[in-house]
């Protein structure tokens, strides 16, 4: 046990320095979540004023709660650039030699897209709070949201690791952001469920996204009513995408790389 | 005398060096469909998804139009413009680097026309583009207000459009010498349509800031002309203020590109 989590904190070291030290690692995670933040909660303001648009704590509250889980599922789909990089150069196939249990390697990867997704989370609360997001729950609330964040940043990443895992080529890139950003787009992003029509609200019914995207922002006015479904929805998804790393990871093992 | 007729007659006209180009420009836009496929997909998803999800803004009190499909279809031309960009650019910087661009300066042919040469396989892309997003909106209910002859202005302010902004991937291109470099400012000509009125009509903003933004914000002035042609009609002022900003970063692009070309031919 003691070597599998001494593999996969070496992969999480590397990969965090990669990302610390590379601004052109570094530079776009940071900005393009802010900029999300800055160009929809800005942009779409007048929002709010639509009939029937009744989230209390106000349009930049609403958009906060998109971009902490919109950012936590892009820090894991950008962690998955890295692990296709990895196999296409061949770092992995080294890397392999030395892990007696493979998987450290995905756990060391899913260390790396943590701790992108906590410096973005962290300086996208500090600048919310600038701007006046304020959270109408308690400590329990704000511990459900990062959770929920953390659960959901999991998820991507062991998606984009199943991915990465058996097509072991940067070109995979557009394979592991496609689906998430359609799933991500194809949930209530700029206005509540209950506004949405046509098309894209029986996109939105149907996609676990939106029970996901629902709790968050219930976690943030604090209540009264919580989509406690959008738990299991993360959950089952991490489930499923464990299975799908896991298969991924055996299936590099296989083809030897 | 015979002998300078005999060097004259050897020499191709510029007129000719440009079709040349543009033939090869065209070809190589068409032979990578990895590089085609995007600037349709993409603004076509965009176009659909937003359209979707914003639907209901059309309720909020003072909306210019009751259909959101009719306001947003100005995007697509202008993220159509944007990858046409990213195309130009890239494939001037590969020039550099595989040093094409260098054995064309051993050539008497002008930087000018090399640059319209060039262009050519973009604006052939942007031209099937603008058509293609056009065809989309009518299919799905969109009517122009300024009809048919709308539609050409339509059509041609789009494509000024894309010439003006694929200049500027071009002038970075050949300053650069690296298409990586101008895929690199991607995100920041995204920054640009982001924050403007693409979303929302700048009276409508209520984020001050934001509005003063979109205000300063040159995309919002051509996403302002497109869009009046599809949901007012004939607005003259909101077309002259398209035109004359399209036409403003045409010829600043230009002249900047021209003048890297002249630079790198003279290096070369």
């Amino acid at each position: 046990m003691t070597r599998f989590f001494d593999v996969a904190w070496a992969v999480a070291w590397r990969g965090i320095h990669n990302f610390v030290a590379n601004p052109m690692f570094l530079l776009p995670a940071v900005i393009f979540p802010l900029f999300f933040f800055t160009a929809f909660a800005g942009g779409l303001s007048g929002i709010a004023n639509i009939p029937g648009f009744d989230y209390a704590p106000g349009y930049t509250t609403f958009q906060f709660g998109f971009v902490i889980i919109q950012a936590a599922a892009f820090g894991g789909v950008f962690t998955g650039f890295s692990i296709a990089a990895d196999f296409e150069y061949g770092f992995t196939r080294r890397l392999m030699l030395g892990a007696p249990n493979r998987f450290a390697l995905i756990v060391g990867y899913a260390m790396v897209a943590m701790f992108r997704a906590v410096l973005v989370w962290t300086l996208l609360t500090i600048i919310a709070l600038a701007v006046g997001v304020r959270f109408h729950g308690g400590v329990a609330e704000v511990v459900g949201l990062y959770t929920l964040a953390v659960l959901v940043n999991i998820a991507a990443v062991m998606f984009a690791a199943g991915v990465a895992t058996r097509l072991r080529t940067m070109q995979a890139g557009p394979a592991m952001q496609m689906p998430v950003f359609l799933i991500i787009f194809l949930a209530p992003v700029y206005m509540p469920f209950d506004l949405l029509q046509g098309w894209i609200k029986e996109a939105a019914r149907f996609n676990p996204l939106t029970l996901i995207l629902e709790l968050a922002r219930d976690l943030l006015a604090g209540g009264p009513d919580y989509h406690w479904l959008g738990y299991v929805a993360v959950l089952g998804a991490l489930a499923v995408f464990l299975g799908w790393a896991i298969t991924g990871m055996r299936s590099a093992e296989r083809a030897g790389s | 005398m015979s002998t300078a007729v005999a060097t004259a007659d050897l020499q191709p006209r510029v007129s000719e060096q440009i079709v040349q180009l543009a033939r090869r420009s065209i070809l190589r836009s068409l032979r990578q469909p990895a590089t085609i496929i995007p600037a349709f997909v993409f603004p076509t998803i965009f176009l659909a998804l937003n359209t979707g999800g914003l639907g209901q803004s059309t309720r909020i009190p003072g909306f210019p139009t009751d259909s959101y499909l009719a306001f947003y279809m100005s995007t697509p031309f202008i993220q159509g413009a944007l990858f046409a960009t990213i195309n130009a650019g890239s494939d001037l910087g590969k020039d550099v680097k595989t040093k094409f661009l260098s054995r064309l300066a051993l050539t008497p042919m002008p930087s000018w026309a090399l640059l319209v040469g060039q262009l050519a396989g973009v604006l052939t892309l942007s031209l099937v583009s603008s058509v293609w997003f056009l065809t989309i909106g009518l299919i799905f209910g969109v009517r122009l207000e300024s009809g048919i002859p709308g539609a050409f202005v339509l059509i041609g302010l789009a494509t000024l459009i894309a010439f003006a902004v694929s200049s500027i991937g071009v002038m970075i291109g050949v300053k650069t010498g690296s298409g990586e470099a101008v895929q690199g400012m991607f995100p920041l000509f995204f920054v640009f349509i982001f924050l403007s009125s693409v979303s929302m009509p700048r009276p409508l903003i209520e984020q001050d800031w934001f509005r003063i933004v979109a205000t300063w914000n040159p995309a919002s002035y051509l996403i302002e002309a497109i869009r009046s042609l599809v949901i007012t009609g004939w607005d003259g002022v909101a077309l002259a203020r398209g035109f004359i900003i399209a036409i403003v970063i045409a010829v600043l692009a230009v002249s900047g590109a021209t003048k890297a070309l002249r630079n790198r031919f003279t290096r070369t």
